[in-house]
């Protein structure tokens, strides 16, 4: 039996435009010969959800020779499906996984960008999904597939994804219509006509390979040149070199080249030991030693790049004046952070004080960096910078430091893979305010567990489970439940303020 | 405004003798109410028959010409109610609304109407919100058709047998003074086709002729002894009646071959998935010729026993293909083969899957199954092997971006932090989300409307209130005296939590009474607290969502106050997605005119960001999701606002309250600038530039030092 029939399958996101796509497809094949019927689930999928929509067309004279309708079906079926078009990577992945990918007839045209589902994004870590291994499969299961970043066409035309998708069906060839065929229908439709046009050709063009592009986003240092710390990162092992190369440029940059010394005369001290936990090491500790304090974010919103950067991030045209406003909370904590340690720790503790500076912290503060006033008050807190390492935060931090270094380095001689594990925990600590004192929370239990059962069998795979339980959720359900699991006394309420980092004794 | 307008689609519904329409198939049913002569039409919105419902507003211009009333009804026991008038009268007259959730608001007018019968047509249209998409539970409009004694139509899935469908609906009605519920599943409520069309009919009975020369007849009135009387007509009178017009006029189909040893029943709708499952097992062509004899039940109840019987006949095995749970048919279908002694086996459920939509992938399996023993099927050439499954993330429905339901909740977030969990009974609407990721906030829903009366039971003293929410849709369908009513009169002291978005967002943007826009065809603008205050609220307090800072206060308020009561909090926020609708090329019509604009759009700073994502977690917003960390120390990635962002300040709100990150920057963007504009933009880069070029310098003398830039 003679297959006449073309069946279509959409696979979009609620709101990408699948409906405005699936028009088309039915405009274009009335238009040329073709009889067209298409339907779509819209319901609750319309609000963000994943969408299929289903198209089948047939030739209408073989209709007229029959005098009678052919019987079309309302949804793709399992290798029965000739197109399957894909608005986003997962998209694709999961039309492969509906079974209307298949080897002997589906081509596949589907963009590469990713739209990040909830579950990826709500994560407290890396939640995302590996795309190389869905790109790997989805060629696996198509006869034909068209891949490329569809995204970067919506931007760089202003257009719509369904334009994008549309140029690359008909760059395709699968379909029996010319190209003036499908520029027709987009006329034909009368809304952004120029820019719905300018994504169909991209796309189009992408397709038949007429466009090359994959340039290597930009990254790295620039060169370095020869000087005493550059040196010194040269006495290294070889896989913490260029993680020390950016920890010194971090911590030059943060601070200033004694700061960095510091960190390199830090990192000698574990030259003796194994290539991976110096690299290691050498990560965490730059970023620890670069602490997040009010003077580094007023540093980094006070830089001449930041504008080039906003501007192209929120697509300003060339010229266009914008304004950005903003938001700060500062807490009383990070007023007495910046302070001289004596000072700090002392009205840190006063309730007085805090009760008198509470009407400046009590609520957020909305800050314009553009502005004069704004500009200035930033750069001078910025320039607190010179006063930064007699700063309670400093004592504090460099407390903190100083005694998970020194657990590294007792546990290393006798249990190196835990040394290595410890020398990761510090991913936990980041941001500010209650996620800070968080972050600092559970890495302190997971440090005050090493210490309490440095001699179990086990420790080594309890550090890391612990450390993957602290990043599930705010609320540390699992973390908690996991220290219990690993019958750690002591450890397993909510609140280790009381005596955190007493696990690194009294020095 | 509804979210889709039809205004130049329902052109189509002029259409005269023999021309092609071509549209969606709600728009077709639409052209087929006009072509049969129909006097007034009502329902209630909800997936999939919104669209006939929005069809039907933009189409009032037309519909007054053929002297058709219509109307937006404020619930689906409304809309059934509306059937009365076909009652004593010779009026046609059609209702709508989702299924199953809408036939169990409307199955008390739906009981009576169908108890004491029909003298014109009536046409229940129930769009069928049942498998991939579904947002209720999967239950069946059968049983409803069943109980009250209503015949169920349930035709193929294209145009030309839907219009049928209509027609000949009204005139069975009217043959056996019955009601009858047209059943169409959610993709043949959205399928694009064609069909023939016919002049539409102007009734010869008006409304007008009704309402000015009244009758009466309390036989129809069910109350003793007419009740009774009733259930004699219903099954000595009606149900012979509709038989014979189901007979005579063949609603039910025979297709494929007249003889064969085996042969297949099936419900109409399910016509087209089970041809593709038979073409693909090579069983029948693109134009549904079959190799096996099919009976196609375009009307699944009654059923019409001498046609089962005289289809079973001599065959030696038939399969029924029912979609849904209970199998209704195929119990009744085995009492009937029982009562006459038929022993040809009838197979259904045992072949097909119990559960769940039957889809083409769903019965060719079946298919299979069933013909194997009649060496029909050959599964190995029909099943390519499957491949491994790829890992890929769900996507469960979520708020819009901006929209201003998210603030609400990163508000209880917050109450929750402050006073510790509480019970929180959810309602039905675009609310509802709240209980997936990220927010995870919510016990249960009971039913539209019904949010407020689902903490009920909580009506006692503890040291924790329940907080129950609410839409403005389910609060004018039923809310307002369900839950609210009910609250004041039994004294409660618990918490309720009015969305005001000015529509009927989830179903598709409608307008209620509270609907803040004016509409030339209906009265709007009723303000909630109004209401709520009428029916004796004393603790009522309106807040606009955005003020995240006043939505955590105001509720935090409502749930440890000593004040002791019911308590109202009015949540009020446009839906976003309207809005854009309405904003958006106003905005773009302006920048064109060369008028100065402003727009407001948020930024991540990504060298500030934490990678923590606690801002996703409270938010969920769409726009805001992840990039590439650009510091190379760090591996998680980094928040990004990506540029659908409407500039809504959620986030910024958010960064406030919860004391996140610094790195929330809302970004005004100035088309057109003014000459001051352009003046204080000069003087401030300038000076700020100034200042950086020296700060930049020392930090790169600092950095060649080192040996680096």
């Amino acid at each position: 039996m003679r297959r006449s029939r073309i069946s279509i399958a959409i696979s979009a996101l609620g709101g990408q435009g699948g409906g405005v796509l699936s028009n088309w497809i039915v405009e274009l094949a009335e238009a040329n010969g073709y009889a067209a019927q298409y339907t779509a689930i819209a319901g609750v999928a319309q609000r963000t959800g994943s969408t299929i929509y289903a198209i089948e067309l047939f030739p209408q004279e073989l209709i007229e020779a029959e005098g009678r309708d052919p019987v079309l079906s309302l949804m793709p079926v399992k290798g029965d499906v000739d197109i399957c078009l894909a608005s986003e990577l997962m998209e694709a992945g999961r039309a492969v996984n509906r079974g209307i990918v298949t080897p002997d007839k589906t081509t596949l045209i589907a963009s590469d960008h990713r739209v990040y589902a909830i579950s990826e994004k709500e994560n407290m870590g890396d939640g995302r999904i590996e795309s190389n291994g869905v790109k790997d499969a989805i060629a696996k299961a198509a006869k034909k597939l068209v891949l490329f970043d569809m995204n970067a066409a919506v931007l760089k035309s202003s257009s719509v994804i369904s334009s994008v998708l549309f140029g690359a069906l008909a760059g395709s060839g699968t379909l029996p219509f010319e190209r003036v065929d499908y520029e027709q229908t987009i006329q034909n439709s009368g809304r952004a006509i120029e820019t719905n046009l300018a994504g169909f050709a991209l796309g189009y063009d992408n397709t038949r390979g007429a466009i090359s592009d994959n340039t290597e986003p930009e990254c790295g240092l620039g060169f370095t040149s020869a000087s005493a710390l550059m040196a010194q990162i040269e006495e290294l092992p070889d896989n913490a070199k260029i993680i020390a190369t950016y920890g010194v440029h971090r911590l030059v940059d943060y601070q200033d080249e004694q700061y960095a010394q510091l960190y390199l005369d830090r990192l000698a001290e574990f030259a003796d030991f194994s290539p991976e936990l110096v690299g290691n090491i050498s990560r965490y500790l730059a970023l620890w030693m670069g602490f997040e304090d009010v003077i580094r974010v007023a540093d980094l919103k006070t830089r001449a790049d930041r504008t080039v950067k906003i501007a192209d991030e929120i697509r300003a045209a060339d010229g266009q004046i914008w304004y950005g406003h903003d938001y700060f909370h500062p807490r009383y904590e990070e007023f007495t952070d910046i302070l001289p340690a004596s000072i700090g720790s002392a009205m840190a503790n006063s309730k007085m004080w805090e009760k008198l500076c509470s009407p400046l912290f009590n609520k957020g503060r909305i800050l314009r960096p553009k502005t004069i006033s704004g500009f200035l008050l930033l750069r001078f807190i910025a320039n607190l910078r010179f006063i930064r390492l007699k700063s309670l935060r400093y004592k504090t931090e460099n407390k903190r430091i100083m005694a998970w270094l020194a657990l590294i380095k007792k546990v290393a001689l006798d249990n190196p893979d835990l040394a290595i594990e410890l020398a990761q925990c510090p991913l936990l600590i980041k941001g500010y305010g209650d996620t800070h004192a968080k972050g600092i929370n559970r890495f302190s239990r997971i440090m005050a567990v090493a210490v309490q059962k440095r001699d179990d069998p086990e420790i080594v795979q309890i550090i890391a489970e612990l450390r993957d339980a602290a990043l599930l959720s705010d609320a540390g359900t699992e973390f908690n439940s996991s220290l219990k699991d690993h019958n750690t006394e002591g450890l397993t309420g909510d609140d280790a303020q009381e005596g955190e980092f007493s696990w690194a004794g009294s020095s | 405004m509804a979210e889709r307008s039809f205004k130049k689609e329902v052109e189509k519904l002029r259409l005269g003798d023999g021309e092609e329409f071509r549209g969606e198939g709600i728009l077709a049913v639409t052209k087929a109410l006009l072509q049969s002569g129909v006097s007034y039409v009502g329902g209630y919105q909800g997936s999939p028959i919104s669209h006939l419902m929005d069809v039907l507003a933009d189409a009032e211009d037309i519909m007054n010409e053929l002297n058709v009333h219509f109307e937006t009804s404020a619930s689906e026991a409304t809309a059934a109610a509306m059937l009365a008038a076909s009652v004593n009268y010779p009026l046609r007259g059609a209702v709508t609304w989702k299924s199953t959730v809408g036939t169990n608001v409307a199955s008390d007018a739906l009981a009576n109407v169908a108890s004491g019968g029909v003298t014109g047509g009536a046409l229940v249209i129930v769009g069928e919100d049942y498998g991939e998409g579904s947002s209720i539970m999967q239950e069946r409009s059968h049983a409803f058709a069943m109980k009250s004694q209503m015949w169920l139509l349930d035709p193929r899935p294209n145009l030309t047998s839907i219009v049928d469908a209509v027609e000949t609906g009204f005139e069975l009605s009217e043959a056996s003074n019955t009601p009858v519920m047209l059943e169409l599943r959610i993709r043949a409520c959205h399928v694009y086709g064609r069909f023939k069309a016919k002049n539409n009919k102007i009734p010869e009975f008006s409304l007008q002729d009704a309402m000015e020369n009244p009758t009466r007849d309390t036989s129809r009135i069910v109350l003793p002894p007419a009740n009774y009387l009733h259930e004699h007509e219903k099954l000595n009178e009606r149900w012979p009646a509709a038989v014979n017009f189901i007979k005579s006029n063949k609603l039910n189909e025979l297709m494929g071959p007249s003889e064969g040893d085996i042969g297949i029943i099936v419900q109409g709708g399910l016509f087209n998935s089970l041809i593709r499952a038979l073409e693909l097992l090579g069983l029948s062509n693109s134009f549904g010729d079959a190799d096996i004899p099919i009976y196609v039940m375009n009307v699944t109840y009654p059923v019409i026993n001498d046609e089962i019987l005289g289809f079973m006949d001599g065959k030696k095995a038939v399969l029924l293909v029912e979609e849904g749970h209970p199998n209704y048919i195929e119990q009744e279908l085995n009492t009937i083969l029982r009562q006459a002694g038929c022993d040809t086996p009838l197979y259904g459920k045992d072949m097909i899957t119990e559960i769940g939509e039957y889809t083409s992938d769903v019965i060719k399996s079946g298919l299979e199954k069933f013909l194997a023993p009649h060496g029909l099927s050959n599964t190995e050439k029909n099943n390519l092997p499957a491949a491994a499954a790829i890992d890929v993330p769900p996507r469960p429905a979520g708020f819009c971006t901006g929209c201003p339901e998210r603030p609400m909740f990163t508000a209880i977030q917050l109450v929750e932090k402050d006073i510790g969990p509480f019970h929180v009974s959810c309602d039905i609407g675009c609310h509802l989300f709240s209980i997936l990721p990220p927010f995870n906030i919510g016990n249960t829903t009971m039913g539209y409307g019904l949010g407020w009366a689902g903490a009920a039971a909580f009506n006692k003293k503890a040291e924790q209130r329940t907080l129950s929410i609410m839409g403005d849709g389910g609060f004018w369908h039923n809310g307002l005296t369900s839950g609210v009513g009910n609250a004041v009169f039994n004294k409660t002291d618990h918490v309720l939590m009015i969305v005001d978005n000015n529509y009927s967002a989830a179903t598709g943007g409608q307008n209620l009474l509270s609907s803040a826009g004016e509409h030339k065809k209906r009265s709007t603008q009723h303000d909630i607290a109004d209401a709520v205050k009428g029916i004796g609220v004393t603790w009522v307090k309106t807040v606009h969502t955005y003020d995240l800072v006043e939505m955590h206060k105001t509720l935090l308020e409502a749930m440890t106050t000593s004040i002791r009561g019911p308590k109202v909090i009015i949540a009020q926020g446009e839906c976003q997605l309207n809005r854009q609708r309405r904003v958006k090329p106003e905005f773009n019509r302006q920048v064109n005119a060369m008028k100065r604009m402003e727009r407001d759009r948020f930024y991540v700073d990504s060298d500030t960001c934490t990678g923590d994502h606690s801002c996703i977690r409270m938010s969920g917003c769409p726009s805001l999701t992840l990039k590439e960390n650009p510091d190379p120390l760090k591996s998680d990635p980094v928040a990004y606002v990506d540029n659908s962002c409407v500039g809504c300040g959620h986030c910024g709100e958010v960064a406030h309250a919860a004391v996140l990150c610094p790195s929330f920057s809302k970004v005004t963007l100035i088309y057109n600038p003014n000459g001051w504009d352009k003046f204080k933009d000069i003087i401030r880069s300038s000076f700020i530039g100034w200042i950086q070029v020296g700060a930049e310098n020392k930090r790169h003398q600092r950095l060649k030092k080192a040996g680096l830039a």
